[in-house]
């Protein structure tokens, strides 16, 4: 009986269920230490001296010097460090490592750093110096701003916002052979294999395990290769096992972060409410070195114009060195920041037109044939309208919004798409790959997928059931181990289902051929092992040019729209979320119950990002590192949600299905600001708090 | 010192300020019980004592002397909760379900689903918006 499109028993439930599944910090090696990170306390500077107050008897400690490789996190650029050297670059930098079987006694250790302070920069939008910028060019922007109808601009502001996976960020690294074995809390264990091979030297032998891990978000993503390294550095010294778990107030003040975003908007349009023109300038503050900070600015600058026809934009993307922690990836990577000001803008553009925010976009989204700012023509399976209509049907959206007019409710919408996979190229440049073996019993499916909470092995497991032909038990899904599975690319991007659930139905209807009419064990008893192993064959009609960020960036897209319902009080200014309308089309939903978790779980962090998920930095460092003062939303701060699920399939995906683990989260920080916005209070910052609120208000 | 552990008797050797969640966990060997925070936001480490759940960061072990504690082995794995987390993907990522699961112990039968969301309201979730989560205990205790 075929399990895709059903929801099966997940493969990791019951562990889960019954506290059996075992994290990072449940995990012990015989004789194992504990480590800690000295950090800098300094957002720019250089060290002067680095003093131990304390009886280093018993403790093993590590700074640079002790490095056998190259100090710096192998990833887009090399530019950060394992370990400070001189030159502190932000609060929080990792400068010295110790380790102690007794964790007591490493807290208790006290080092003191003197510096040699210097004048940091902590403002983006003062900062000279960029990462990275791009531009996206089509039409003549200028030409078609002189000649609007009207033209509306504006400037929209996003927060940081803190990813908060209930399990904190931690490894373990264990000698092993002439090198390391790092188990841990992991996206992307081949991410780790190369910052680790970069640190140690090219020979030594580096093996990354992924254990159960409580949540990822993209915070797991690529500072586990920061972690693993400290961690690698103390097990090779000391010779035994070394357990890093960061506690919340560190991994709060320490590990990256959403980008915070300054977006600035000015949009032609003509007297029929068409659009025809978008000016897009999109600043996103990258901190002090560069982690994945470009491909965040490329992402967010491919979203910026929004899931409308235009045929005049001109997107400009900046990324800008501060001297605060580095951000990094964040669910939706770039995305939210650009979807969030875009639509925020869009609404205003219509009240400007004099048009309903419903018929202002229905006139302008996306249809198949359309061009996106970076000229890729949509197909079929653009769905902009169908996710409208659907979205406005499901909410009751123009008879509540003509009930609430004058009252303390407020309800408003926004229209979102995210792009599936790897940016462009990326696919292509990636080459992932996937195995499938037989086993006495069954198949065992041989990824470097993660499963961190979204549910990848029991998608997988499905996927591989159906082409197979076997039943979903028959299919086990291997530990991510990176001495036993291949390369199938991190876990990131939309791209576990659709990019390498594709691979695996590859793999698994070759295997089919090959074992003919025989079922896995009896193929496996007469003839013995079977594996297959399959690289991705991203589609030959894709073209991207890197320079000019002309082409088809992804190989498709998934759409959504919500409906955002909220409530002021008109004495505190605070919003509270009443219901969430959420449509998303997906092309083919593989388990249905884990997508609708993944739409229920985004838009509950899109909420919070739009509405209570503040950090507050003071000189250079979070100030608010703890979940006493960084909320995110409980029980009570969740509304209800309706949630559907529209297919309209992608020919490349795994019977059709796109990329869905982003896309939820693109959409409810407009929806909500917009439901502000009907409420007569004009706000374009988030996180909408109380203050942002209040001083909207009284400027009115 | 002596207390029951998931229906057993349990004496065990530690300093009485340790914090519960570390005696569980280390003493005890039970690492079902999470640390999310260690300062009590999350309920990641929720467990019960003499019935009410509490969260273990926060606890001394002195503070559980002859009482009753339960975590979330004591339930086996075969308990209506955990079958209805697993069905429902009530478990994402699974840190915050032992402790999920240790507070819809105390509700009763046929919830509402306002018992259920300020029952809940100290244990974060960041993987479901909760949604999934009130599927799964409301089909455990009986509602449809």
């Amino acid at each position: 009986m075929p399990v895709v499109g059903t929801s099966v028993a997940r493969k990791d439930g019951l562990g889960k269920a019954t506290g059996r599944a075992l994290y990072a910090d449940d995990l012990a090696f015989p004789g194992m230490l504990y480590g800690r990170t000295i950090r800098s306390t300094i957002a720019r500077g250089r060290i002067r001296a680095i003093r131990m107050d304390f009886d280093t008897h018993g403790f093993t400690v590590v700074d640079y010097r002790d490095i056998p490789g190259r100090n710096v996190v192998a990833l887009i650029e090399a530019d950060q460090p394992f370990l400070v050297e001189r030159e502190v670059r932000h609060v929080a930098e990792p400068v010295l490592l110790l380790a102690h079987e007794d964790r007591e006694a490493l807290l208790n250790a006290r080092v003191d750093i003197d510096y040699e302070p210097e004048v940091p920069l902590l403002d983006a939008e003062q900062s000279t110096v960029f990462l990275k910028t791009l531009s996206i060019d089509k039409g003549d922007v200028e030409r078609a701003l002189a000649g609007a109808e009207v033209v509306v601009e504006g400037t929209y502001r996003t927060g940081h916002q803190e990813h908060v996976y209930i399990e904190t960020n931690g490894v373990i690294a264990v000698p092993e052979g002439n090198g390391i074995a790092v188990h841990g809390s992991i996206q992307c264990p081949f991410y780790v294999v190369k910052a680790l091979k970069s640190l140690l030297g090219p020979d030594a032998f580096v093996r990354v395990v992924q254990s159960e891990t409580g949540g990822g978000f993209g915070g797991k993503e690529e500072y586990p290769s920061m972690i693993a390294g400290h961690a690698a550095l103390l097990a090779l010294k000391a010779k035994r096992p070394v357990k890093i778990i960061y506690d919340r107030g560190e991994d709060m003040l320490a590990t990256t972060k959403r980008h915070p975003s300054v977006v600035r908007h000015r949009t032609g349009i003509s007297r029929d409410g068409r659009l025809v023109a978008m000016d897009v300038d999109l600043l996103i503050d990258g901190g002090a070195y560069v982690t994945l900070s470009p491909v965040v600015l490329s992402r967010g600058a491919i979203h910026a114009a929004g899931p409308y026809r235009c045929p005049n934009t001109r997107i400009r993307g900046r990324a800008a060195f501060t001297n605060t922690p580095p951000n990094g990836a964040f669910r939706g990577f770039g995305a939210p920041q650009s979807l969030f000001a875009v639509e925020a803008h869009i609404e205003r553009v219509a009240e400007a037109a004099g048009m309903d925010p419903v018929a202002f976009r229905e006139l302008n989204a996306l249809e198949p044939g359309d061009t996106t700012a970076t000229g890729q023509t949509m197909t079929g399976d653009c769905s902009a309208l169908m996710v409208l209509r659907e979205a406005v049907t499901r909410s009751d959206f123009h008879r509540k919004r003509a009930a609430y007019a004058g009252t303390d409710r407020g309800i408003g919408l926004s229209l979102f798409y995210h792009g599936s996979g790897f940016t462009g190229s990326g696919e292509v440049r990636l080459s992932s790959k996937a195995k499938l073996e037989l086993t006495a019993t069954g198949v065992r499916v041989l990824v470097s997928s993660t499963d961190i909470g979204q549910g990848t092995r029991t998608m997988h497991a499905q996927i591989v059931a159906d082409s197979l032909g076997v039943p979903y038990e028959l299919v086990e899904i291997a530990q991510p181990d990176t001495a036993l599975v291949p390369d199938s690319g991190p876990t990131v991007a939309s791209r576990t289902c659709m990019v390498v659930g594709r691979i695996l139905q590859q793999c698994a209807v070759e295997m089919r051929e090959r074992m003919g009419a025989l079922a896995p064990d009896e193929y496996f008893r007469l003839h013995g092992p079977l594996s297959v192993i399959r690289e991705h064959e991203p589609p030959t009609w894709i073209h991207w040019d890197d320079e000019t960020y002309r082409g088809d960036a992804y190989a498709t897209f998934a759409w959504g729209c919500n409906v955002a319902e909220v409530e002021v009080n008109r004495d505190t200014y605070e919003i509270r979320p009443l219901r969430l309308t959420a449509v998303l089309e997906i092309g083919k939903a593989i388990h249905p119950i884990l997508a609708r978790g993944q739409i229920e779980g985004g838009s509950a962090q899109g909420l919070g990002y739009a509405l209570i998920e503040k950090v507050v930095m003071h000189d250079g460092a979070m100030a608010n590192a703890s979940l006493t003062n960084y909320t995110i939303p409980t029980t009570l701060d969740t509304p209800d949600m309706d949630v559907a699920i529209l297919e309209n399939p992608y020919a490349g995906g795994p019977w059709g299905a796109k990329g869905l683990g982003e896309l939820p989260i693109d959409g409810p920080a407009p929806a909500v600001v917009n439901a502000i916005r009907h409420l007569g209070i004009d706000v374009r910052e988030i996180p909408a708090t109380p203050e942002i609120v209040m001083a909207a208000c009284d400027s009115r | 010192m002596r207390f029951t552990l998931n229906g057993a008797r349990a004496d065990v050797a530690a300093h009485p300020m340790k914090r519960l969640l570390d005696v569980l966990r280390e003493e005890c060997g039970l690492t079902g019980t999470k640390e999310g925070c260690g300062e009590g936001e999350c309920g990641a480490c929720t467990v019960l004592v003499a019935g009410e759940p509490v969260v273990s960061c926060l606890v001394p072990f002195a503070q559980v002397a002859e009482q009753e504690v339960v975590t979330i082995e004591g339930l086996g794995d075969d308990h209506p909760l955990q079958h209805h987390f697993l069905n429902e993907a009530g478990a994402q990522c699974g840190i915050c379900t032992p402790g999920m699961i240790m507070v819809a112990l105390t509700l009763g039968r046929n919830p509402t689903l306002e018992q259920m969301r300020t029952a809940l309201a100290g244990n974060l979730c960041r993987c479901t918006g909760y949604e999934a989560i009130y599927r799964a205990i409301g089909r455990a205790c009986g509602r449809s």
